[in-house]
Formats: structure tokens, C-alpha cells, sequence
């Protein structure tokens, strides 16, 4: 498994755990962000700035790109890959599949009322497969916890 | 008015000890400077209100290479001020009118900054990640099982099926695994928290990252600690963990209803 250049190798931490940091490799931003925008002490200043106005996606889309190396690395198409970014799409593809399957089951259904319509299960089945697929995202998951639960709906 | 400024304040520490490295630059390229009050010690930096003010803020914070270097700023400060004792972050941008304005903030507050310091002190912030290829979790694959007497396109949907259940028992042994982890770390630790998996690009991994949490680990534990890390890798072989650290404590600052127990530190922030 490649990881990409940056990736920190699980030995890198365990050098020399006591010291405080050496400075010469700066932190990693995802690690920073997470702490210096999330975490921390939130005491009401004279000046307001609502940090939750920061349009987070935006930031992640754009943190993205701002690397244009990291962006070519990436492949153009690497936004369609993340579910948090394409939530837009993923909803055209999954109607575009409904409605094709519809017309499947119309033209089916034409073809042979005296089938009795029996080939309406299967696709019925297999909307909820597709489904079921897209909504299953591990990654994103919250870590340390059990996974299930969330995912009540199968059969 | 394109000369007023204010006070951003990074961090909060003890009186006795605080000092800031000399040269030591903020957010605003600023010099960092320590303001004392009510028996305590703010590391603040004068900024530009042309810059920092409301509506400057908001829109250079949708700059990202902006925003980058300013969070990086403001974690750089903190970290030195963080080197000669222990220290309370402040969340980014947090700003006050003046120094007064900072003395009376120090003073208000004091019982809270001390209970945040009394937990803080002689502990610190680690920061342990795991990451798992997801091939190395999924069960053998059963080959094609879905027998012969199925169409076409039943097979496919078996199939599909099969993968799909494949993956979700691997992410299910992946979890097993990091929970397994995370109580080994947490009896090390005074506190948990846990954090989100970051995003895949921005912190440049493959797979799936199924843990990203922080202990708060008092200081002659810290050898255990990145030993416990060592062995529990070798006990995981199929897991890659990475320790950072030691952080300022961002992690553990929720000013503490003091009932609560360890772990969800982070999700309890006080507003």
C-alpha cells in the first residue's frame, strides 16, 4: 500500500516522545487545524467571529486545490470520489438509476401483464442495495466507535 | 482608525515561569508580548484591526493560504509558550478591545483558567492515529459462489452483495481493533478526546483512518506511553499508528464540569 509522500510512517512519532517538539518539521495542518480551530479554550472576545461561519467545505475544497501540485497528484477528478463533496451528484446519479430502473419495470410491465408482474421484486431489491451501498461510507466514520447501530436498515 | 488595533490572546499560563522566547512573532507578524493579571499570565499580540477587525477576519478566513499561515502562527505561539510550563490555548481568534480589556477577562475568569491549569499541569497532549488498508481487513473473498442456476443479473447483485457485506465486516474488525487500542492508551491517560477521521487529502493518507483521538498523559508516563504505542503496533501488525505530540493541551480545555469522567472531552466545549 503507497501512502502518499508526506505520509508519516508509524515510527516517526516514537523517536524521541519526551522532548518537546524540535520545530524542524512543522506540525501537520490537518492535525493543526483540527486542534486550533476546533479545540481550545472558547472565551467570548470583544470581537466576534463565529468560527462556525466559516463555510467548512469550503475550506477543505479550497485547501484542496490551494496545493497545485497536491491538486495534479490528486487527478481532476478526485472530488467525485469524496461523498462529503459530492452529495450533489451522488443524489443525480441515484435518481438517474431510479428512473431508469422505473422505466425498466414500465417496459417490462407492458411487454407482459400476463407475467403478472413478476419481475418487480428484483428491482425493488436492488434499489435498496444501491442505496445502501452509497450510504456506507467507513472513512468517515467517527472513530473508536462500534459501527452498526446507524445502519439499522439492512435486511 | 486604519492604526487601531487589538489584543489576540493565544494562550493563558501560571504567573511564575511565563515567559515568552524573545523575537517570538504572532499571527499579524506582530511581536508577542505577555500581559499579568489576577495571578496569571496572557501571551496577547497587537493586531491590526485593517486585518483582524470583523469583517477583515471573515473574509481573509475564506483565504485559505491566509488562513493557513495565520492558524500556524497562532499554534507556533502557543507551542513556545507552551515550552516553559503548561499552558491554556485559546481557541483561534479570540480577541479583546485592549490589554484592560484582557486584565479584566484574566480577572473574571480566573477560577476557570485554574481549574483548566490544575488539570493541565504536569500532563500533556498526544495525539494517536491509526490507519488500516481496508484489503488487509476484508475477509477472503468466497470466490463465485452464487452458483450457476442464477441469472445473470442476480449474480451480479449477489455479487455486489458479497463485496459490499466484505467491506463492511472489514471496517467492523478495523474498529474492533482501534477500540481495542484506544482502551489500552486510555488507561495511560488522565483524559481521552476524540476527533473525526481527518480528511484523506488534506492530511495526505490512503485507507481509512480509524482513530484520531488525543490523551492528555501526565509526564513520567510519556515513556510508557509511546511504548504502549510500540507494542500495541507489533500486537496489530495490520495497523499503522502515529503518535505527534506532546501538543499544547487544546484538546482538554473545556472549562470542566468537574463531574465528568474521561473521554467526549471534546465534545463537551464550554461555549
Amino acid at each position: 500500500m503507497s501512502q502518499g509522500p508526506d505520509w508519516a510512517g508509524p515510527s516517526r512519532g516514537g523517536t524521541s516522545p519526551a522532548r518537546r517538539p524540535s520545530h524542524s518539521e512543522p506540525a501537520n495542518l490537518a492535525d493543526i487545524l483540527e486542534r486550533v480551530l476546533d479545540k481550545g479554550i472558547v472565551i467570548a472576545g470583544d470581537i466576534r467571529i463565529n468560527l462556525l461561519d466559516i463555510e467548512l467545505l469550503t475550506i477543505k475544497i479550497r485547501l484542496i486545490i490551494a496545493s497545485v501540485d497536491r491538486a495534479r497528484e490528486m487527478g481532476i477528478d478526485w472530488w467525485e470520489h469524496d461523498p462529503t463533496l459530492s452529495v450533489g451528484e451522488r443524489d443525480v446519479v441515484e435518481e438517474n438509476e431510479r428512473l431508469r430502473r422505473r422505466i425498466g419495470e414500465l417496459e417490462a410491465g407492458r411487454r407482459s401483464t400476463a407475467d403478472a408482474g413478476l419481475g418487480r421484486a428484483e428491482p425493488r431489491q436492488e434499489e435498496g442495495e444501491e442505496r445502501e451501498e452509497q450510504e456506507a461510507e467507513p472513512r468517515r466514520r467517527p472513530p473508536g466507535r462500534r459501527s452498526g447501530g446507524d445502519r439499522g436498515s439492512r435486511p | 482608525m486604519n492604526d487601531a488595533v487589538a489584543t489576540w490572546l493565544y494562550a493563558v499560563a501560571p504567573t511564575a515561569g511565563t515567559s515568552v522566547p524573545a523575537g517570538l512573532k504572532g499571527v499579524a507578524g506582530e511581536p508577542v508580548r505577555v500581559v499579568e493579571g489576577a495571578g496569571l499570565s496572557a501571551v496577547v499580540g497587537s493586531v491590526p484591526l485593517s486585518d483582524f477587525g470583523e469583517e477583515e477576519l471573515r473574509a481573509h478566513l475564506e483565504d485559505l493560504p491566509w488562513l493557513e499561515a495565520a492558524v500556524r502562527a497562532h499554534h507556533w505561539v502557543i507551542d513556545n509558550a507552551a515550552r516553559s510550563g503548561c499552558v491554556v490555548p485559546l481557541r483561534f481568534a479570540t480577541m479583546y478591545r485592549d490589554d484592560a480589556r484582557i486584565r479584566s477577562l484574566l480577572d473574571e475568569r480566573r477560577a476557570d483558567f485554574d481549574s483548566v491549569l490544575d488539570l493541565l499541569a504536569g500532563r500533556t497532549e498526544w495525539g494517536v492515529k491509526a490507519y488500516v488498508d481496508p484489503q488487509a481487513f476484508v475477509p477472503d473473498s468466497p470466490g463465485d459462489r452464487t452458483g450457476g442456476h442464477s441469472s445473470p443479473g442476480t449474480a451480479y447483485l449477489l455479487r455486489r452483495k458479497e463485496q459490499q457485506r466484505g467491506r463492511e465486516t472489514a471496517h467492523v474488525r478495523a474498529t474492533e481493533c482501534a477500540e481495542a487500542i484506544h482502551a489500552a492508551l486510555a488507561e495511560l491517560a488522565v483524559r481521552t478526546a476524540e476527533h473525526p477521521p481527518q480528511d484523506a487529502r488534506l492530511a495526505e493518507y490512503e485507507g481509512w483512518m480509524v482513530l484520531n483521538n488525543s490523551y492528555l498523559v501526565p509526564d513520567p508516563r510519556v515513556e510508557e506511553f509511546a511504548a504502549a504505542v510500540a507494542s500495541l503496533e507489533q500486537r496489530f501488525p495490520e495497523i499503522r499508528l502515529e503518535l505527534s505530540g506532546p501538543w499544547p493541551a487544546y484538546s482538554f480545555t473545556a472549562i470542566s464540569d468537574s463531574g465528568q469522567d474521561s473521554g467526549q472531552e471534546g465534545e463537551s466545549r464550554a461555549q
